[in-house]
């Protein structure tokens, strides 16, 4: 539904976007991942044909965005990250106006406002004036704008940013909602909205795509080995070298007032593990696997290599992880 | 049809905002008093020339001595007013993000341009058209030609759609509309004071320096002669100015 094929954007010397593609499949919602200043906006802006590429093409239904603009255009949705709204305009003035750009039939035009202030939730406020709205109702008036047209593709600039809790719960669930009908990109930097919403991420660092997957996989992925987290209520100096002899255990870190126990992938450790701390006769206050989050594995790869060697767990001084390597 | 469709619906948005402020009534209210205050002056002038014209058995013509002066005014007043109308058709809808919406939208370039033209345009109309009055009351009481005011109009109608072409793009340039309201008032100035340098230039140097003031054009309309070559003169200047507006917003395209 959406291609993006090597995709360059310069600004003068400064890259913003390179080399980017991916593919976005119809009904699909794609989750586009990055830092700030990342290249999201930029790419999103690409693809609404917005700006054109310094390199490579965008494809909307199969229409160049650059050389078919209106064909991509009519097909496309999209709330940009400040919701462009007319302050002088009341809202249905402003949703009736965006449907004649968006080329609505004038006989459906009152049916498709009323429709997707419904949908989005924004028809008690129909006929106050976008400057006097709540940043929540820009936001979803943005969203109605974007929708207005009934296109197959939404592109979503964080469409959450600035909304309080309750509100970016609605407006996932809109989303959500939507995905059926219309193929969604959405870019974001919170990390659990790609988690509950989208079906695949492409993470963006510095203008380049440097992992593409679904929530799941990359979370999967990125996990080399099981952790699990141990805590003893005895033991001081001698717990870590112990638990580090059991069979099948590669690594542990002290965190956290207690232990990061890692082993090899496919050996469960825990039987033995319980063993030997009762064992020695302490006592086991807690025994829980952790997985990485999309939060760390986020950090992971987008941090430089040359950074990540530098990095070193949290609370793990450099002896201990000497002293426990087995 | 579309194309036309999309042209009306950036039109009518432009025309609505400018009365969903109170610019549009102020800048209609300014013109009309402005106007009046000219019109009340040339007509007392003009009334006591006639006084004296009468006393040795003669008349004054009314068009020639009272229209077409408060004509020629009126380009002056245009000049000051217009910049208000343009600074913030562009630069306004840049600073609030509203152009990301227009360029993402199934309309071209063009059409969002000639919309923006036609809106300004239709407030301009109608700040000529409350001037009407003071006409009116002129033809109540006198019997002036009519043809001669109809041609001062169309002229100055031309007249402020070259301003408004120029004020266009100088706004397509910038995000802050006071930079571009002052820009825009700054090279209307320069486009009207050139032909007073015309003299010191040279017998050619003058004949191009006068072609080129955008208010000489205006002449021979306030004497009721409608000369083709004048409204090419302004066609074309409208034209040029819009044509560079849309090579301002594609260039703002690619530089993002």
């Amino acid at each position: 539904m959406i291609e993006v094929q090597h995709v360059t954007k310069q600004y003068g010397r400064v890259t913003a976007v390179d080399d980017v593609s991916f593919r976005v499949e119809r009904g699909e919602i794609l989750g586009f991942l990055g830092p700030n200043g990342a290249g999201k906006t930029t790419t999103m802006r690409i693809i609404t044909g917005y700006m054109p590429a310094t390199e490579g093409k965008a494809l909307v239904a199969g229409y160049d965005v650059f050389t078919q603009p209106i064909e991509a255009k009519r097909r496309t949705g999209y709330l940009p990250e400040t919701p462009p709204l007319y302050p002088d305009m009341t809202v249905r003035e402003y949703l009736d106006f965006v449907a004649r750009i968006k080329c609505v039939p004038p006989a459906d035009r009152k049916n498709r406002v009323a429709t997707v202030m419904q949908r989005t939730r924004i028809a008690d406020m129909a006929d106050r004036h976008c400057s006097k709205l709540s940043k929540g109702y820009r936001q979803r008036v943005g969203l109605a704008q974007a929708l207005i047209h009934n296109p197959e593709v939404l592109i979503l600039d964080e469409p959450t940013a600035g909304l309080d809790p309750k509100q970016i719960i609605e407006t996932r669930q809109l989303i959500r909602e939507l995905a059926g009908d219309h193929t969604i990109v959405i870019s974001t930097h919170i990390l659990p909205e790609v988690a509950q919403t989208c079906q695949r991420v492409v993470i963006i660092n510095k203008g380049r795509v440097v992992a593409v997957d679904t929530p799941e996989n990359l979370t999967a992925r990125l996990t080399g080995a099981e952790t699990l987290y141990v805590q003893l209520d005895a033991g001081g100096a001698e717990a870590g070298p112990a638990l580090a002899a059991i069979p099948g255990v590669s690594r542990v870190l002290a965190s956290d007032g207690g232990f990061e126990v890692e082993s090899d992938r496919g050996t469960d450790v825990r039987r033995e593990l319980a063993r030997t701390i009762v064992n020695r006769g302490w006592g086991l206050l807690e025994l829980r696997p952790m997985r990485m989050s999309l939060e760390e594995i986020f950090l992971q790869v987008t941090t430089d290599e040359s950074a990540e060697s530098a990095h070193q767990p949290d609370g793990a001084t450099p002896a201990a992880e000497e002293a426990s390597r087995g | 049809m579309d194309s036309v469709r999309n042209t009306l619906a950036i039109a009518g948005k432009e025309l609505r905002s400018y009365f969903a402020s109170p610019m549009g009534y102020i800048l209609i209210g300014l013109f009309a008093l402005l106007f009046g205050a000219f019109f009340r002056v040339y007509l007392t002038g003009f009334a006591e020339r006639s006084q004296q014209m009468a006393m040795g058995g003669g008349a004054v013509n009314v068009n020639e001595w009272l229209i077409r002066g408060v004509l020629h005014n009126v380009a002056i007043i245009i000049l000051f007013i217009m910049p208000m109308v343009t600074m913030r058709t562009y630069a306004e809808e840049k600073r609030s993000g509203t152009m990301e919406l227009l360029l993402t939208s199934p309309i071209t370039d063009l059409q969002i341009i000639v919309g923006k033209f036609l809106g300004a345009m239709g407030l301009f109309a109608a700040m000529l058209l409350v001037t009407a009055i003071d006409i009116a009351i002129l033809f109540r009481i006198g019997n002036p030609e009519l043809k001669p005011v109809l041609a001062g109009y169309l002229g100055l109608f031309l007249l402020g759609g070259s301003f408004l072409s120029v004020g266009l793009l100088i706004s397509s340039l910038t995000k802050n509309q006071i930079v571009a309201g002052v820009m825009t008032f700054a090279v209307f100035l320069l486009l009207w004071i050139i032909n007073w340098f015309a003299d010191s230039v040279g017998p050619l140097g003058r004949t191009i320096v006068s072609f080129l003031s955008i208010t000489e054009h205006l002449d021979d309309f306030t004497k009721g002669i409608i000369d083709t070559k004048h409204i090419i003169y302004y066609l074309s200047f409208i034209t040029f100015g819009l044509f560079l507006t849309a090579k301002s917003v594609d260039s703002e395209r690619w530089k993002g």
